[in-house]
């Protein structure tokens, strides 16, 4: 097997198309001792404000039919911790790093671009402007086209033009290509598709919402077809405009399936959670898949099933589902 | 590497044995070599539902005993109540069953280096992993008081092999099924005072971990409990199973159960605020 693997998220190169999704793998210490970092395309931290932040009240979490709920209203240590101690203990590893960042208002995500701007070993910045889990979902930038723009265009003009910005995406909102086509004309290099859906589970025990912040996100499997589905309308779109896809993957299949709708990088989130192996086996099992398929490069199949040519389709018969 | 889950290997695990003891299960699982970083107090994560389960968190259980010899070689027993349909899966899988298990997690027990007086304090099934740590306390020479209870006997666990292990045993239960009515902390400050106490090992439902906690700090004993906090992933990513832990400066900081835990001081858990820690405003 010698298939070319590697992929560009605008101008950043990986090896891999496989990646750990943010807020699904920490910052990677944890991973560490189930597969080595440097080996998987590159490691998504957990979203990172400016200050340090406890999060939101336990219970945080409800397992649902394929997937989960999560409310943990991104715990984190702040910027200045993670660039003194994360940053550096990825580098050592070999790992390549993708930083997710998520403020409460614009000028936070501008501060937040300012401290990273400079910090070695980075690879790319995921804008995360989708996080369901805040108390007042005017937040949630990503639900709002003007607001979407307005922290794309503050991130950009700090960290110029060397490192690429993907924006992370909501998928609950009407139109996602009109929110992916502001961020992309405010200097977005890529988006990321897609963010956990906003649900809720009440306990039929207590009578009273589940979860201690009431809703939660909502991941894994049973939010694939969302994701792909937004990845196809994005790529449909903006056919040069490269993603990140995510949302359920636990198998190779399930990350050809994104690299078939358009994702040149598919984060594996979730999926963690029940292995911590997950990551590098979902990578080892796209290898495997892309070369029975034929294809000598990873990017001759991104968006594949965007191609008109029928019979290209009737090759491939186990790409119409499961 | 990181010292974060540093002994813990993603492993497949037979089951040896499943026997119905009471409401439980025990269940018997050959995981070879991993067991000599197996302590109690450690953890173990399982797959459970099978291949594309739609399930997809695993779930964590207490180590009950560990044990490196015999014909099956490293050998952990586990107690699991067949609650959720999760556990039920795992309590249908016979001898010769294969489990997808992560193990060991978390922090053990603190063995103390001399021989102390232990009171080990078990609520329902959270009596598990005390029996093991039981067994390494005699051997270490300690002498082990234990007290258990529940809402009634049916879910006392206590197995036979579990009693030999201590110098004494007090059950409690609620309803009276049996041994003495009420709660294992209605004479905690006398069992403490009147034993010597030097340190007490709990593990059971938070509310009685709160109270014992109480108890053990107004008669300044070193309370070591295994906490029980919902949890997605056991290894320290999802962030789900956090606790308000005290820090030496005063500050209260969420500490995640699965890898600050389970075993914590009791002194330093913020019991009155689990569950209530609200985002910090502006």
């Amino acid at each position: 097997m010698s298939i070319d693997l590697s992929t560009t998220l605008g101008p950043a190169w990986f090896p891999t198309p496989i990646f750990t999704a943010s807020g699904c793998a920490s910052s990677g210490r944890e991973l560490a001792q189930f597969f080595p970092l440097k080996n998987i395309g590159a490691v998504v931290t957990k979203s990172i404000m400016v200050k340090a932040r406890p999060g939101r009240p336990t219970p945080r979490m409800a397992e649902t039919p394929s997937g989960m709920l999560n409310s943990i209203g991104l715990q984190g240590p702040g910027i200045d911790s993670f660039i003194a101690n994360d940053i550096p203990w990825l580098v050592e590893q070999g790992a390549r790093i993708i930083v997710s960042i998520a403020g409460e208002t614009v000028d936070e995500y501008a501060t937040l671009a300012r401290r990273l701007r400079s910090v070695p070993g980075i690879s790319a910045l995921e804008v995360n402007i989708s996080c369901p889990n805040v108390e007042n979902r005017g937040m949630v930038f990503a639900c709002d086209p003007v607001s979407s723009r307005a922290v794309i265009d503050g991130v950009r003009r700090i960290i110029g033009g060397d490192l690429p910005i993907i924006a992370k995406l909501s998928p609950d909102v009407t139109d996602i290509v009109a929110i992916a086509r502001e961020v992309v004309n405010a200097g977005a290099d890529g988006v990321a598709l897609i963010n956990t859906l906003l649900g809720m589970v009440i306990n039929t025990e207590t009578m009273r919402p589940h979860l201690g912040g009431k809703t939660g996100g909502l991941s894994g499997p049973a939010i694939r077809p969302v994701a792909v589905r937004a990845i196809y309308q994005v790529h449909q779109a903006f056919p040069k405009v490269p993603i990140l896809g995510m949302g359920g993957v636990r198998s190779g299949r399930d990350a050809f399936e994104m690299i078939l709708a358009g994702a040149s990088g598919v984060s594996v989130g979730t999926a963690t959670f029940g292995n911590p192996r997950a990551t590098l086996d979902v990578q080892e099992e796209l290898e495997v898949i892309l070369t029975e398929k034929g294809f000598t490069t990873l990017r001759s199949a991104v968006g594949f099933a965007h191609r008109q040519d029928r019979q290209d389709r009737q090759d491939s018969p186990e790409m119409s589902g499961e | 590497m990181s010292t974060i889950n540093r002994y813990a290997q993603q492993i497949s695990a037979q089951v040896l044995s499943n026997k119905r003891v009471g409401q439980y299960h025990q269940i018997l699982i050959s995981v070879g070599d991993v067991v000599k970083y197996c302590r109690p107090g450690n953890f173990i994560a399982i797959a459970v539902g099978g291949d594309n389960s739609s399930m997809v968190l695993r779930r964590a259980f207490a180590l009950s005993r560990v044990s490196d010899r015999g014909e099956f070689g490293g050998t952990l027993e586990l107690i699991v109540a067949p609650h959720g349909s999760g556990s039920r899966w795992l309590c249908s899988q016979g001898e010769g069953a294969l489990l997808d298990v992560v193990t060991p997690l978390g922090v053990a027990f603190g063995i103390p280096t001399e021989p102390v007086t232990a009171l080990l304090i078990g609520g329902g099934y959270g009596s598990a992993p005390l029996f093991g740590l039981a067994e390494v306390l005699k051997s270490r020479g300690c002498h082990v008081d234990m007290i258990l209870g529940a809402s009634s006997s049916s879910k006392i666990y206590a197995p036979l092999e579990g009693k030999r292990s201590v110098n004494s045993l007090k059950i409690y239960t609620e309803d009276s099924s049996s041994g003495i009515p009420g709660r294992v902390t209605d004479s905690l400050e006398e069992i403490i005072s009147e034993g010597a106490i030097d340190v007490i090992y709990s593990c059971g439902p938070m509310a009685m971990l709160s109270a014992i906690s109480t108890i053990a700090q107004s008669c300044e004993v070193v309370h070591q409990c295994a906490v029980e906090e919902s949890m997605a992933c056991g290894i320290g990513v999802c962030m789900t199973c956090v606790l308000p832990v005290r820090q030496d400066d005063g500050s209260i900081a969420m500490k995640r159960s699965c890898i600050d835990g389970p075993v914590m001081d009791g002194a330093n858990v913020a019991w009155e605020v689990v569950g209530k820690i609200q985002e910090t405003k502006e």
